[in-house]
C-alpha cells in the first residue's frame, strides 16, 4: 500500500504558482502527519507484532514444516514428506480412535448443550423475577468446567461409589463405575460439557433482548399464539446468535483436553474410550517426543476446524436470517 | 341496578383473582422448576464442598449435603500431601496469573488503541491476521513454542506462561477492547488533539480511564483462564518445585490413588476459591463480556 502518494487536486491550476506552492506545503504537512501517525501506530503495535512473529505465526509455520519431518528434539529433523499424514490414517489405530471419540463428543455434546442453553434462555427471558440469580447459578459451571478440580470431582461423581450411583439407587437401579466402563466413560465427559451450557445461554439471552417487543405485540394482535410467535419471530431472528454459538462451541469442543486427560488418568483409559484428539497430540509430542508426527496431527486439527467453520458459513446461507435479506 | 353492577364487579373480581392466582401458580411452577434445575446443576459442587469437610470414612457412606460431623483434617492433610505445602503451588499460580493479567492489560490495550483509533498502512491485513489468530488451536503452535523456549532455556521457568501475554497473544482481548474503544465518542480525542495532545496522551489520559469495563473484563477472564489453564502449565513446568495448582492437583490424583478423596476434595475446593471470588466480584463484567464477545 502506497497510500502516501498524493494526487494533485483538480482545483489546483498549474499556472497559479502561489496557490500551488501553499497547496504543496499543505500536502507535505499532511504526508508528514500521516507518516508520524503510522510510525506511532506501529510503535503501539510493537508488542503485538513480537507476539505474532515469535509466539503465533512463526511457530505456526515451524509446525507446518515439522509436520513433514521426523523430529524428536534431539538431533536434526529429517524430511519425510507426507509420511506423517499417511501414517495417521493407515498405521495408527489409536489416532483413528481419538478422532472418532472427539467427533462423537463434539457432535453429541454441542447440540445438547446449545439446546439446554436456548431452552433456559427462553424461560428466563420471559420476565422471570430474580433473573440475575438464575443466570449466575447456571453460568457458574462454565467458568469452572475446564478446571482440574471439576475433572477430579467428575471422576468421583461417576465412579463406583459416587453420587450418580447413589442417585440411581434411590430408584432401585444398580449402578456401576461409569468412568471405568468403556461404553459409558465418554458419556460422562459429554455430560460434563453439557453442564457448561451457561456461557452460550448468556449469549442467547443477549440475543433475545435484541428482538423488539413490538414484533410480538403486532403478532399477538394478528392472533398468533406463543408457538407461532416462537417459530415465526424468535427463531428466525435468533439464527445469527445460534450460528455464532455453534461455531464457538464446535471449535472449543474439538480442542477439549483437561477434562478427558484428568478423568482418564492421562492415557485415555478405559481402553482408549476417552482418548481425545488433543490428548493424543500431547502424548505423541511430549511423552514420546515424536514432534513431527504431533505437528502433523495438530495441522490436521486446524484443517478440520477450518473446514467445519467454512462449512458452517456456507450452510448458514440457507438457515441464518440477517435483518437485511 | 346498583346491586347488579356490584355483583358484576364482584364476579369480575373473583374472575380476576382466579386469573391472577392461576398466573401466580404458573409463575410459581416456573420458579420451582428453575430452582430445582439449579440445585441439580450445583449439587455436585455443593457435594464436593460438603465432602471436603467430612471425616474420610463418611464421604461415601453419607451422600447427604449436611455432614453429621465436621472436620478440618482433610484440609491439613491435603495441604501437606505433596512434596511442598499447598501454599507453594498457590503462590506459583498467583505469580503466573498476576503476570498474565498485567501483560494482557498493557499489551492488548496498546494494540487495541492502534486498531481502533489510528490510521496506518496495511491496517486491514494486520487486523484480519489478529482476528484469524483467535481461532487458532493452541495445539498447533505449542510444539514449536516448546522448542523455542527450550532453546532460550525457559523450560521450568514462568517466562513461557507470562512473556507471551506481554506480546498480546490473547487476541480475544485485543478484539474485545477494539470493539469497546469504537463505542467511545471520537469528539474526546479530537478535543484533546486540538489541545496539542499526542496519541500516547490520548491513550493514557482518555481512552484507558474510559475503558475500565473492558479492562476489568480482560483482567477477570485472564485471571480465570490462566488459573484454570492446565495444558501449557503441564508442558512448560515439569519440575515439581515449579508446579501450579492444577498440575499439583493432577499429581495428587495420580500419586494418592483411591484413598485420599477427602484431602483431594479439600484442595480442589481451595483451588476453585479464587475463581469463585472473581465470579462473585465481577459478575456484571463477566456476563457482559460473555454476551458481547462469547468469551467463556
Amino acid at each position: 500500500m502506497t497510500g502516501t502518494q498524493v494526487r494533485p487536486r483538480p482545483d489546483e491550476a498549474p499556472g497559479d504558482g502561489r496557490r500551488s506552492a501553499s497547496a504543496q506545503e499543505a500536502d507535505r504537512a499532511r504526508r508528514r502527519r500521516r507518516r508520524k501517525e503510522a510510525l506511532a501506530a506501529y510503535l503501539f503495535l510493537t508488542p503485538w507484532f513480537g507476539g505474532l512473529l515469535f509466539i503465533t505465526a512463526g511457530p505456526l509455520l515451524a509446525s507446518l514444516y515439522l509436520s513433514f519431518t521426523d523430529y524428536s528434539l534431539i538431533g536434526g529433523s529429517d524430511w519425510v514428506g507426507l509420511d506423517n499424514y499417511t501414517r495417521m490414517f493407515s498405521e495408527d489405530p489409536r489416532f483413528l480412535k481419538a478422532l472418532q471419540n472427539t467427533t462423537i463428543y463434539v457432535f453429541v455434546s454441542v447440540p445438547l448443550q446449545l439446546a439446554f442453553a436456548l431452552l433456559l434462555a427462553l424461560v428466563l427471558d420471559r420476565g422471570v423475577r430474580g433473573l440475575a440469580v438464575y443466570r449466575s447459578v447456571y453460568y457458574l459451571p462454565s467458568l469452572l468446567g475446564s478446571s482440574v478440580a471439576i475433572a477430579i470431582l467428575w471422576r468421583k461423581v461417576f465412579g463406583d461409589d459416587g453420587l450418580f450411583n447413589h442417585f440411581l439407587g434411590l430408584f432401585g437401579v444398580d449402578g456401576h463405575s461409569w468412568i471405568g466402563d468403556p461404553s459409558t466413560a465418554l458419556g460422562t465427559l459429554i455430560v460434563l460439557n453439557v453442564w457448561t451450557f451457561g456461557s452460550p445461554m448468556v449469549i442467547f439471552l443477549a440475543g433475545l433482548r435484541q428482538i423488539p417487543v413490538s414484533y410480538y405485540e403486532a403478532a399477538g394482535i394478528d392472533g398468533a399464539g406463543k408457538v407461532r410467535q416462537f417459530f415465526h419471530i424468535t427463531m428466525p431472528l435468533l439464527t445469527p446468535v445460534i450460528f455464532f454459538n455453534l461455531i464457538l462451541q464446535l471449535i472449543g469442543a474439538f480442542q477439549s483436553f483437561t477434562q478427558a486427560f484428568v478423568v482418564s488418568g492421562g492415557n485415555g483409559s478405559p481402553s482408549d474410550s476417552t482418548l481425545f484428539y488433543t490428548m493424543y497430540v500431547y502424548t505423541k509430542g511430549f511423552n514420546s517426543f515424536e514432534m513431527g508426527y504431533a505437528s502433523a496431527m495438530a495441522w490436521f486439527l486446524v484443517i478440520i476446524i477450518a473446514c467445519l467453520t467454512a462449512l458452517n458459513f456456507l450452510m448458514s446461507k440457507y438457515w441464518v436470517f440477517y435483518g437485511d435479506n | 341496578m346498583k346491586t347488579e353492577k356490584a355483583a358484576r364487579a364482584g364476579l369480575n373480581n373473583t374472575l380476576l383473582a382466579r386469573a391472577l392466582l392461576a398466573l401466580r401458580g404458573k409463575k410459581l411452577l416456573i420458579h420451582l422448576g428453575l430452582i430445582l434445575f439449579g440445585l441439580v446443576m450445583l449439587y455436585p459442587l455443593l457435594w464436593m464442598v460438603s465432602s471436603s469437610l467430612k471425616p474420610e470414612g463418611l464421604i461415601f457412606r453419607e451422600q447427604g449435603l449436611i455432614p453429621t460431623s465436621v472436620t478440618g483434617q482433610n484440609f491439613t492433610d491435603g495441604w501437606n500431601a505433596l512434596s511442598s505445602p499447598f501454599s507453594h503451588y498457590l503462590v506459583n499460580s498467583l505469580i503466573i496469573t498476576g503476570g498474565a493479567v498485567l501483560g494482557n492489560l498493557t499489551a492488548c490495550s496498546l494494540a487495541a488503541y492502534a486498531f481502533a483509533r489510528m490510521e496506518f498502512p496495511l491496517k486491514r491485513l494486520w487486523f484480519a491476521l489478529m482476528l484469524g489468530s483467535i481461532m487458532l488451536p493452541l495445539q498447533v503452535v505449542i510444539v514449536p513454542q516448546y522448542i523455542l523456549f527450550k532453546q532460550l532455556d525457559w523450560i521450568n521457568t514462568f517466562y513461557p506462561l507470562i512473556v507471551p501475554k506481554f506480546l498480546a497473544t490473547d487476541a480475544f482481548f485485543v478484539f474485545l477492547m477494539v470493539q469497546f474503544i469504537r463505542t467511545l465518542p471520537r469528539d474526546l480525542d479530537e478535543a484533546a488533539r486540538i489541545d496539542g495532545a499526542g496519541h500516547w496522551r490520548i491513550f493514557s489520559r482518555i481512552i484507558v480511564p474510559l475503558s475500565l469495563p473492558a479492562l476489568a473484563t480482560t483482567a477477570i477472564f485472564t485471571f480465570i483462564w490462566t488459573w484454570n489453564d492446565f495444558l501449557s502449565q503441564l508442558i512448560f513446568l515439569t519440575d515439581p518445585d515449579k508446579h501450579t495448582v492444577p498440575v499439583a492437583l493432577r499429581t495428587f490424583l495420580d500419586s494418592s490413588g483411591q484413598s485420599a478423596w477427602g484431602p483431594m476434595f479439600a484442595m480442589s475446593v481451595l483451588s476453585l476459591g479464587p475463581i469463585f471470588g472473581f465470579f462473585l466480584a465481577g459478575q456484571k463484567y463477566l456476563v457482559r463480556g460473555v454476551a458481547v464477545t462469547g468469551l467463556k
